[in-house]
C-alpha cells in the first residue's frame, strides 16, 4: 500500500503496540505530526523536549514497554540529550524520533540543523539517520528491536523531512524478539560450587534483575539458601524491603548493615549490577578476600569495574534457576549472628530529622499499588534508604546519570504507563525548579500524580558535599529567594498544601491518594540535615563519615 | 603491555568509523594505528587497530567493540600474523639523487616521483623497517611524509568468522549478510 513516510512511521509505532508518545512539534517533524493526527496513538504534548524524554523513560521503567519520545530537528533534538543519556546509563528501552532537515539540506548548517546522530552516538545504544525512504520501515522496526533486546537502551531515529513526505510502499511486518543467549553451563556449575562452599555469602541485586523480569527467580534463590540480600539504588524493589533477608541498600549512601555485609562477605553474588563507583566506593579493595560471582546480560560488564572470579552473561532468569537447582542450603547461623550485630536499616541514620518524613509514608504505601518516582539529591537518598519498596517497577529513580529534573516528568510518564496505579513523585526544591513546568502537562491531562517537594531552600546534597569535602565553605548551594510551590501549582490549576511534620505529610499523601487529580505537597525541611550513612569519598564501602562535629 | 593487533569487521555504513573510534576515545583506550578498507564483500569493511595493552584491557576493548551493533566480528590477531604498513617519503634530492636511489634499493623502496630536486619513495614492511628507512632519509632532508596504519591477516587458511548479523538491517534487502 502506498503512503507517506510519516504515515509509515505511525504504522510502525502501531505494529509495536505503542499507545502513547511524548513529544513537542517543530518544522522538520510536522509531516509526522500530521500523520499522527488521526492515529490511535496518543500524543502527549510536554512543556519541554527534556520532559518528553524523561517521560518516555519513566513510562518504560514503570513497565509500559518501550517509551517513545518525539522532537523536531535542531534545538528539539538537543533538548532530548539529557533524557537519552539518562536512559542510556540506566539501560532503559526508549525510542526517540527526531525530525531532520531535508536530505538535500543536510550538511549545509541549515536552519535548525544539528548532527543529532553524531551528538547522541555515545549516549544511545544505536542511532540511525534515515536517508532513503525505502529504509524507513525497516529502521523503525530495528530501532524497537535494539531498544528492548539484550541490554536495553535508547535508540534514536533521525528522519529528514523529505523522507517523511516521500511516497513509499508499506507492507506490515514485525521483527520477532531475539533469543537471549544461554549461560555457560560450566561457569554456572563453578558458581554453584562456590555458593555451596561459602560461609558468608551476600547476594547483591541491581537494576538488571528488574529489567530481566528476574525478581522472582532471584527471590527463590535467596529464600532457598537464606542468603542475605543487599540492593543497589537501581535494584530496589527486586526484593521486598519487608523480607527478613533484606539488609538494605548498599553503596555510598548504603545502609551500614548492608555495606558491612558486603565488606565482610566471603562471596558476593552480584546479579544485574555493573558495580558502579557509587556502589563499590574504592573499587580496587572492593573484592579483596572474596569470591565474586557476576551475572549480567552484558558480557562487557564482567571484569569492567570489579574483577569477577566467575562471570556469567546471558539469560538471567535461566542462570538464577540453574543456581537455585544446584545449590544447597548451608548453615549460615554465625554469619547471620554477625550481621545482626550491626545497626539495622531502621537505626543507622544518625538521628537526622528528615528521614522521619519518609518513614511516615511507609504505612501509607504498604501493600498499595503506588509507584515512587524520585528526583536527584538528598531526598532521593532518604527515599531509597527509608521507603520500604515492595515490588519491581515500584521504584523509579535516576541512578547512573543522576539527572536533576528527572522526577516530575518521569512520574508523568509512569502514570501514563500505569493508569490504575498512583504515582508519588518526590523532589527537592532544586530539581523541581528545573522541570516543574511539566505540571502544565500533568494538569492539562489531569494525571493524578502527587508531587511532594522537599523544600530546604537549597541544594542539600551540594551543601552536604561542601560540608564533607570542602570544610563547610558553602557556595552556590543556597536558593535564598523563596518559592511557594503550592502557589506555583495553583498557577497550573493544581491544588496542594504545605506540611511541616511527618504526620502531616502522611495525612496529606493519604488524602491525595483518594483524589482523582494532581496534587502538590510542599514539605518544609531543615537545610542542615545530612544523608547518613555516608561513605567517605575515595574510601572503602564500610568507611563511613562521622558527622559528630557538626 | 605489548602491541596488540585487533581485526574488526564492520558493516560498511556511514558513521561506523566514528562509532568505533569514539568507543576507543571515550573509554580512554589509545590507538597506535588504524587502517580501514573494504573487503571482498562490499557490505563489510575491515579495520585493523594496533594498540599497547595488557590482557585485561584488550579483553575489555574486544567486548566493548562487540557491543557496537554494526561490528560483526572482532579478533585479536596472533603476534606472528602477516603484517604490513606503508610509508611515502618525499626527500630533498639535490646532488645526492643516485646515492638516494641506491639507498632506496636496499629497502626495496620504489621511487614513484622524480623531479629536479626531489624524490618520492614508497616503502612497505613492518614498523621497524619503515622507521629504519625514515631514519636513513632524514639527513638528506625529508620534505614531507605520510604513513598508513598497519594491516594484518592471520597466517594459515583460517578466516575471521563473520556470522550472519542478529539484526535485520535495512540495507540487506534479502535479509542476508554473510560475508
Amino acid at each position: 500500500m502506498q503512503m507517506t513516510g510519516a504515515e509509515v512511521m505511525v504504522k510502525c509505532l502501531i505494529e509495536q503496540k505503542v499507545t502513547t508518545v511524548f513529544g513537542y512539534p517543530g518544522g522538520a517533524i510536522l509531516p509526522f505530526y500530521d500523520a499522527l493526527r488521526e492515529a490511535t496513538v496518543r500524543h502527549v504534548l510536554t512543556a519541554h523536549e527534556q520532559g518528553a524524554a524523561h517521560a518516555a523513560d519513566g513510562y518504560a521503567r514503570a513497565g509500559g514497554g518501550v517509551g517513545v519520545c518525539v522532537a523536531t530537528s535542531g534545538p528539539g533534538a538537543t533538548n532530548l540529550v539529557t533524557g537519552l543519556a539518562n536512559a542510556f546509563l540506566d539501560s532503559v528501552p526508549v525510542v526517540a524520533i527526531t525530525g531532520q532537515v531535508a536530505t538535500g539540506m543536510v550538511g549545509r548548517d541549515s536552519f535548525q540543523e544539528v548532527d543529532i546522530t553524531g551528538i547522541t552516538m555515545p549516549i544511545t545504544k544505536h542511532n540511525f539517520l534515515v536517508k532513503k525512504p525505502e529504509h524507513l520501515a525497516r529502521v523503525m522496526r530495528l530501532a524497537f528491536q535494539l531498544a528492548k533486546t539484550g541490554r536495553p537502551g535508547p535508540v534514536l531515529v533521525d528522519v529528514p523531512r523529505d523522507v517523511q513526505t516521500a511516497a513509499i510502499d508499506y507492507v506490515p511486518d514485525k521483527l520477532a524478539d531475539l533469543e537471549k543467549e544461554l549461560p555457560d553451563k560450566e561457569r554456572v556449575a563453578a558458581a554453584v560450587k562456590a555458593i555451596n562452599s561459602s560461609r558468608r555469602p551476600v547476594m547483591l541485586v541491581g537494576g538488571g534483575v528488574i529489567s530481566a523480569d528476574a525478581e522472582y527467580d532471584a527471590m527463590h534463590l535467596c529464600e532457598k539458601l537464606r542468603i542475605p540480600v543487599v540492593s543497589t539504588l537501581m535494584g530496589l524493589g527486586a526484593i521486598s524491603a519487608y523480607r527478613s533477608l533484606f539488609l538494605g541498600m548498599t553503596g555510598l549512601h548504603g545502609h551500614e548493615r548492608a555495606n558491612n555485609a558486603v565488606k565482610e562477605a566471603d562471596l558476593i553474588l552480584a546479579v544485574g549490577s555493573r558495580f558502579n563507583d557509587r556502589v563499590t566506593g574504592e573499587h580496587r579493595s572492593y573484592s579483596t578476600n572474596k569470591t565474586v560471582i557476576h551475572l549480567d546480560i552484558d558480557p562487557a560488564e564482567l571484569d569492567k569495574n570489579v574483577y569477577s572470579n566467575i562471570g556469567i552473561s546471558g539469560n538471567m532468569n535461566m542462570t538464577l534457576q540453574m543456581l537455585e537447582k544446584g545449590s544447597i542450603k548451608q548453615n549460615l547461623d554465625e554469619w547471620w549472628k554477625l550481621i545482626g550485630s550491626w545497626p539495622s536499616m531502621d537505626e543507622d541514620f544518625g538521628g537526622e530529622a528528615a528521614p522521619a518524613f519518609f518513614r511516615a509514608l511507609n504505612p501509607v504505601i504498604k501493600d498499595k499499588d503506588y509507584i515512587i518516582v524520585t528526583d536527584v539529591g538528598q531526598h532521593q537518598m532518604w527515599a531509597a534508604q527509608h521507603l520500604k519498596i515492595q515490588f519491581a517497577h515500584q521504584w523509579i529513580s535516576s541512578g547512573g546519570l543522576g539527572s536533576m529534573g528527572f522526577g516530575l516528568p518521569a512520574a508523568m510518564g509512569a502514570q501514563m504507563a500505569r493508569p490504575k496505579s498512583r504515582i508519588i513523585s518526590i523532589s527537592g526544591d532544586g530539581g523541581f525548579k528545573m522541570t516543574g513546568s511539566e505540571l502544565f502537562t500533568i494538569a492539562s491531562n489531569n494525571l493524578p500524580v502527587t508531587a511532594i517537594v522537599f523544600n530546604n531552600k537549597g541544594l542539600g546534597m551540594i551543601r552536604q558535599l561542601q560540608t564533607v569535602q570542602f570544610d563547610r565553605r558553602f557556595t552556590a548551594c543556597e536558593l535564598s529567594g523563596y518559592v511557594d510551590f503550592v502557589k506555583y501549582g495553583e498557577a497550573f490549576g493544581v491544588n496542594g498544601e504545605h506540611v511541616d511534620t511527618p504526620e502531616g505529610l502522611a495525612a496529606a499523601v493519604e488524602k491525595a491518594m483518594e483524589l482523582n487529580a494532581p496534587y502538590i505537597i510542599e514539605v518544609a525541611c531543615d537545610p542542615k540535615n545530612m544523608v547518613q550513612p555516608m561513605v567517605a569519598p575515595g574510601l572503602g564501602i564500610s568507611d563511613f563519615v562521622k558527622f559528630n562535629d557538626r | 603491555m605489548e602491541l596488540q593487533i585487533i581485526s574488526i569487521v564492520v558493516r560498511n555504513q556511514p558513521g561506523v568509523l566514528m562509532r568505533v573510534a569514539g568507543m576507543f576515545s571515550r573509554r580512554g583506550f589509545n590507538i597506535d594505528s588504524l587502517a580501514v578498507g573494504t573487503t571482498q564483500n562490499l557490505a563489510f569493511s575491515r579495520m585493523t587497530v594496533t594498540m599497547q595493552a595488557d590482557e585485561g584491557t584488550i579483553k575489555q576493548v574486544c567486548k566493548q567493540l562487540g557491543k557496537l551493533v554494526e561490528v560483526e566480528a572482532v579478533k585479536v590477531l596472533p603476534p606472528r600474523s602477516a603484517t604490513r604498513s606503508m610509508v611515502m617519503v618525499k626527500v630533498h634530492a639535490g646532488d645526492n639523487r643516485l646515492e638516494l636511489l641506491r639507498l632506496g634499493d636496499v629497502f626495496r623502496a620504489h621511487a614513484v616521483d622524480v623531479t629536479g630536486d626531489s624524490l618520492i619513495f614508497v616503502v612497505t614492511g613492518d614498523a621497524g623497517k619503515l622507521k629504519a628507512f625514515v631514519d636513513v632519509m632524514k639527513p638528506y632532508g625529508i620534505l614531507e611524509m605520510v604513513q598508513t596504519g598497519l594491516v594484518a591477516l592471520e597466517r594459515g587458511n583460517t578466516a575471521l568468522d563473520v556470522k550472519k548479523s542478529r539484526y535485520a538491517w535495512p540495507e540487506d534487502s534479502a535479509g542476508t549478510s554473510a560475508i
